[in-house]
């Protein structure tokens, strides 16, 4: 089975495995990162949102062998030094999270649009997350968090 | 007069942020166990048939296959269900519908199994298939279950004055016919569920995204055959559920347990989308014929009512979620004589179950729809007529129980929602729009250059409406079910806390809910208490966490436990302080004092040190236990609910006469849940139910073909997103009551129910056109009708 390198969470890596495989399935079994989700399997719903080179995808329709000599970033690799990102911090906040599912895919997507977008309009972070379903909290207070990030 | 409270309805971050926001909150696909097997569902690719054999020659010698588990290998129970015991494990004489499982493959790598299920040769002879629910009662409709003597599962019925007489007396009666289809729930976590078989004799211990621990226990320890302390069931981080993740999540637990114990080994079953909506139970889809009779001045006189509701393959949860449409089927309102039959069938389609809403945004959608008719008729606004029947302070429902004890506050929130948006102005006007003459278009056969004004003009093409529905609920199970939750608090000698109810957290903030009043009530720190994990061994069976129970009860309970405590470290400190009984002390900001002598204070970790010095305990179990309720079957007559809440939702919408698309500028939600203790949580609540309910009225809905479901996955069956709905304004009037946690009652339901029906009456306002069938999508609105597949192909095949 080949080798495959990239940047995972800062730190690069190297694994042995199928080219074929879905990048998610190794994250979450091979690697133990299992805060990345699974909700459909066909980059409908935005569980699985992972960061490659800065961009949000669906981890679902990526295989492992696409992202060799990448940087990938999942929600584990967010938060530097036991100090919440931004983000992170302002979804408590406003009260974003229920039954936290669709949190770590959202929290990405939102992490995504402000690093090229530091300043957005609501319509605009709408658009950022309309790929990450969400059945619990009506998108309301997750985007009140976003816009809240944008405030510092 | 309010209290004055320290955290109650103060903004909270929840209990369990921290582990969702980062990642590390376990959910039930999250946790692997060593040496663990995988599994993959045999099904016939039909509705109805009879099993003749099945063969599994062709791979039961296969390495990659560890066993085969079926019906026979159940060593109890075989069929289960909270009422009936219809629904099989796997199913062995029949199949009733497209979900059923004969069989599980259980092994260690699931690609390697999916193969050898295509090999397995299945003999069955099919039946025909009953997909509509208005014939399941005719004599020639195939019977689903033989051991009854039709297809009802339950029939309602509610008999109050003589409406006859009422039809009589009444100057008008309008008829009508309303749909609602089958709703999935849509949470964004497939089931999972792992069985691991414990040392020696301690049985089983069941890990997976469980709503209800204690049914799930119930189940497993009947179909094992086994007393039920030897199945531990604990609930992992649950990603969503709505009432959904019940009955379901029964049956796979119980497979796992099963395939555990015949391979000793630990059984993951994890479902994909598609497996799921398969599957999982869904919303009942009702078929509702109204019937009323009111007079000029507006007043309601009769109504008659008939209602079928499509169980699907098993009985499930029907006969609770129609008993509450029989409850409140002529909505809010005072109505002398009613005469209302409410019936489960089955069918082959999915099996219906509990959902969000329970039995009552259906009937919702159809008596919201008609007191705007009525309204209309008569010339009057919608808030009028509802202010004519409207429940009021002792009012009397439809099954003569009388509204007292509690603020009832129907009008009180419809005229908040009123107030809000300008609604007659709006609504009046609208109307008048509407009404203003189409402009014909005819050919001028000399001419055939189009004139300018013959155009569409894109500004015109938008038409607005608003538009309202209120509704009275019943909070918690009411007659249908036994009423009591516990709580266990674990006060440590430092004055940090275990906490635990035994109603379960399944996203809506529960655990956070409980601190604050577990805080509030001993001042401590909220951050010092630690929510245990729900565990069957942990805490007593509280029933279901459903019907917006949680607050009203499991709030009680641990109020009641927390009040417990609070009593044993006052009967401590008082004699040190010289104080006698009737003093009071204040706990607060994690310090205990005398109010007057304000010297007299103790840090609330010292006071526990000093009650454990003392050998004094402070664990207890808190217990409450609703009052009682009473109904009489033959007559639908009784107090059916010990308590209520009161919602309006107030819709506007802009409606594209060209295609048919709605948009939803903006819901105000007024709800009196009675005293709301987490406001983050109860706002997202409402944002949350609000786009539920949106979901129902415009987009979702799951169709069959004969008894398939076409749409099996997101891409298809419509959730809504970000971009999907504007506006939410959540508003709280905050009725008393002396029933809950410093009377706090339930909200989560009553967010969904009336959505659906003031955007439909929103729709009407706009165009001018009454829409009897749910989801009000574009087909509906431009040609009255769905546009299905004729079969299952996917569009791009
Ligand atoms: S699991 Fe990848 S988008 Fe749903
Ligand atoms: S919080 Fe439950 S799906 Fe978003």
């Amino acid at each position: 089975m080949p080798k495959i390198t990239f940047n995972l969470n800062n730190k690069d890596i190297t694994i042995t495995t199928a080219y074929n495989r879905r990048l998610l399935d190794v994250l979450r079994e091979e690697l133990g990162l299992t805060g990345t989700k699974e909700g459909c399997a066909i980059g409908e719903c935005g569980a699985c949102t992972v960061l490659l080179n800065d961009q949000a995808v669906n981890s679902c329709l990526l295989l492992i062998g696409q992202v060799e000599g990448q940087n990938v970033l999942t929600i584990e690799g967010l938060s530097t030094k036991g100090e919440l990102h931004p983000v992170q911090k302002k979804f408590l906040k406003h009260g974003a999270v229920q039954c936290g599912f669709c949190t770590p895919g959202m929290i990405l997507s939102a992490h995504a649009l402000l690093h090229k977008n530091p300043s957005p309009k609501e319509e605009e972070v709408k658009e950022a997350i309309t790929g990450n379903l969400c059945r619990c909290t009506g998108y309301k207070q997750i985007i009140d968090a976003v816009m809240d990030v944008t405030k510092g | 007069m309010k209290k004055n409270f320290s955290l109650i309805g103060k903004n909270i971050i929840r209990q369990d942020g921290l582990e969702k926001v980062t990642g590390q909150a376990k959910f039930a696909d999250d946790y692997t166990f060593a040496n663990q097997l995988t599994a993959v569902m045999v099904r016939v690719p039909v509705a109805h048939a009879t099993i003749n054999a099945i063969d599994y020659a062709a791979i039961e010698n296969d390495p990659a296959l560890t066993a085969i588990v079926d019906a026979t290998d159940i060593p109890g129970a075989k069929k289960i269900g909270a009422i009936r015991q219809d629904q099989p494990i796997f199913a062995y004489d029949k199949i009733c519908t497209h979900g059923d499982v004969v069989a599980m493959l259980v092994g260690e790598s699931h690609d390697a199994l999916l193969a050898l299920r295509d090999k397995i040769k299945i003999d069955y002879t099919e039946l025909p298939v009953l997909s509509d629910r208005t014939k399941a009662l005719d004599k020639d409709a195939p019977i689903i279950h033989e051991q009854y003597e039709n297809n009802e599962i339950v029939h309602y019925p509610l008999r109050k004055g003589d409406v006859e007489t009422g039809f009589k007396n009444s100057d008008h009666i309008i008829e009508q016919t309303y749909t609602t289809p089958l709703i999935e729930h849509g949470y964004i976590e497939p089931e999972a569920v792992t069985a691991i078989l414990r040392e020696g004799n301690k049985g089983v211990q069941i890990i997976g995204s469980i709503q209800n621990p204690h049914t799930t226990q119930n189940v497993v320890a009947a179909v094992l055959g086994w007393p039920l302390a030897k199945v531990r069931i604990q609930q992992a981080e649950l990603g969503g559920s709505f009432g959904g993740k019940d009955d379901t999540m029964n049956v796979l637990s119980a497979r796992a347990a099963v395939a555990a114990l015949k391979t000793g080994r630990p059984v993951k079953i994890r479902y994909n989308r598609e497996d799921s909506i398969l599957e999982s139970y869904k919303r009942h889809p009702y078929t509702m014929h109204y019937k009323v009779g009111f007079n000029n001045d507006g007043k309601l006189q009769a109504m008659k009512i008939d209602i079928i509701a499509d169980g699907g393959a098993y009985s499930s949860m029907s006969p609770f979620v129609t008993w509450r449409t029989v409850v409140q089927a002529t909505g809010p309102y005072e109505v002398e004589n009613v005469w209302t039959d409410v019936r489960a069938v089955y069918t082959n389609n999915p099996y219906t179950g509990a959902f969000r809403g329970f039995g009552s945004p259906q009937p919702i959608f159809a008596q919201e729809s008609l007191m705007d008719e009525i309204a209309v008729r008569l010339n009057m606004t919608p808030d009028e007529i509802r202010r004519i029947n409207g429940f009021k302070a002792g009012s009397v429902t439809a099954s003569n129980q009388v509204l007292k004890d509690h603020d009832v506050n129907l009008l009180t929130v419809m005229d908040t929602a009123i107030e809000k948006s300008a609604f007659r102005k709006k609504w009046r006007a609208n109307r008048q729009n509407n009404l203003a003459k189409e402009k014909s278009f005819t050919i001028d056969e000399e001419n055939l250059f189009l004139n300018k004004d013959d155009f569409v003009d894109p500004q015109n093409v938008i038409k607005r409406g608003i538009g309202l529905a209120v509704s009275f609920r019943g909070s918690s199970l009411g007659a249908e079910g036994i009423d009591a939750a516990a709580a266990y608090l674990s006060v440590q000698k430092d004055g940090s806390a275990y906490l635990l109810c035994g109603l379960a957290e399944n996203g809506q903030g529960l655990r956070t809910t409980y601190s604050i009043i577990t805080a509030e009530v001993l001042g401590m720190d909220i951050e010092n208490i630690f929510y245990l994990e729900q565990d069957t061994g942990l805490i007593a069976d509280s029933g279901p966490t459903v019907a917006s129970r949680s607050t009203i009860m499991g709030g009680g309970a641990v109020k009641d436990a927390a009040d417990k405590i609070r009593k044993r470290l006052e009967d401590i400190l008082k004699p040190e302080w010289k104080l006698t009984d009737s003093d009071e002390l204040v706990f607060k900001n994690n310090k205990v004092q005398n109010p007057k002598n304000k010297s007299q204070e103790m840090r609330f970790g010292d006071l526990c040190k000093l009650a454990n010095s003392k050998g004094v305990s402070l664990s207890v179990i808190g217990w409450n236990k609703g009052p009682d309720v009473g109904w009489e079957e033959e007559t639908g007559q009784g107090d059916a609910y010990f308590t209520y809440v009161y919602g309006c939702q107030l819709a506007e919408v802009a409606v594209n006469t060209v295609t048919g698309e709605v948009a939803v500028e903006r819901i105000i939600a007024v709800h009196d849940p009675g005293t709301v203790i987490n406001k983050m949580g109860a706002e997202g609540q409402v944002y949350g139910g609000v786009t539920q309910g949106a979901g129902f009225g415009l987009w979702e809905e799951i169709s069959t073909h004969e008894g398939m479901p076409r749409e099996l996955n997101l891409d298809e069956y419509l959730v809504p997103t970000s971009k999907d709905i504007g506006e939410i304004i959540p508003i709280f009037v905050e009725g008393k009551d002396k029933y809950g946690p410093w009377g706090a009652k339930s909200l989560g339901e009553p967010t969904l129910e009336l959505t659906a029906a003031a955007i439909a009456n929103a729709i009407s306002n706009a165009t001018g056109k009454r829409f009897f069938n749910l989801p009000l999508n574009l087909e509906e609105l431009l040609l009255n009708r769905k546009l299905h597949k004729e079969d299952l192909q996917r569009g791009s095949l």
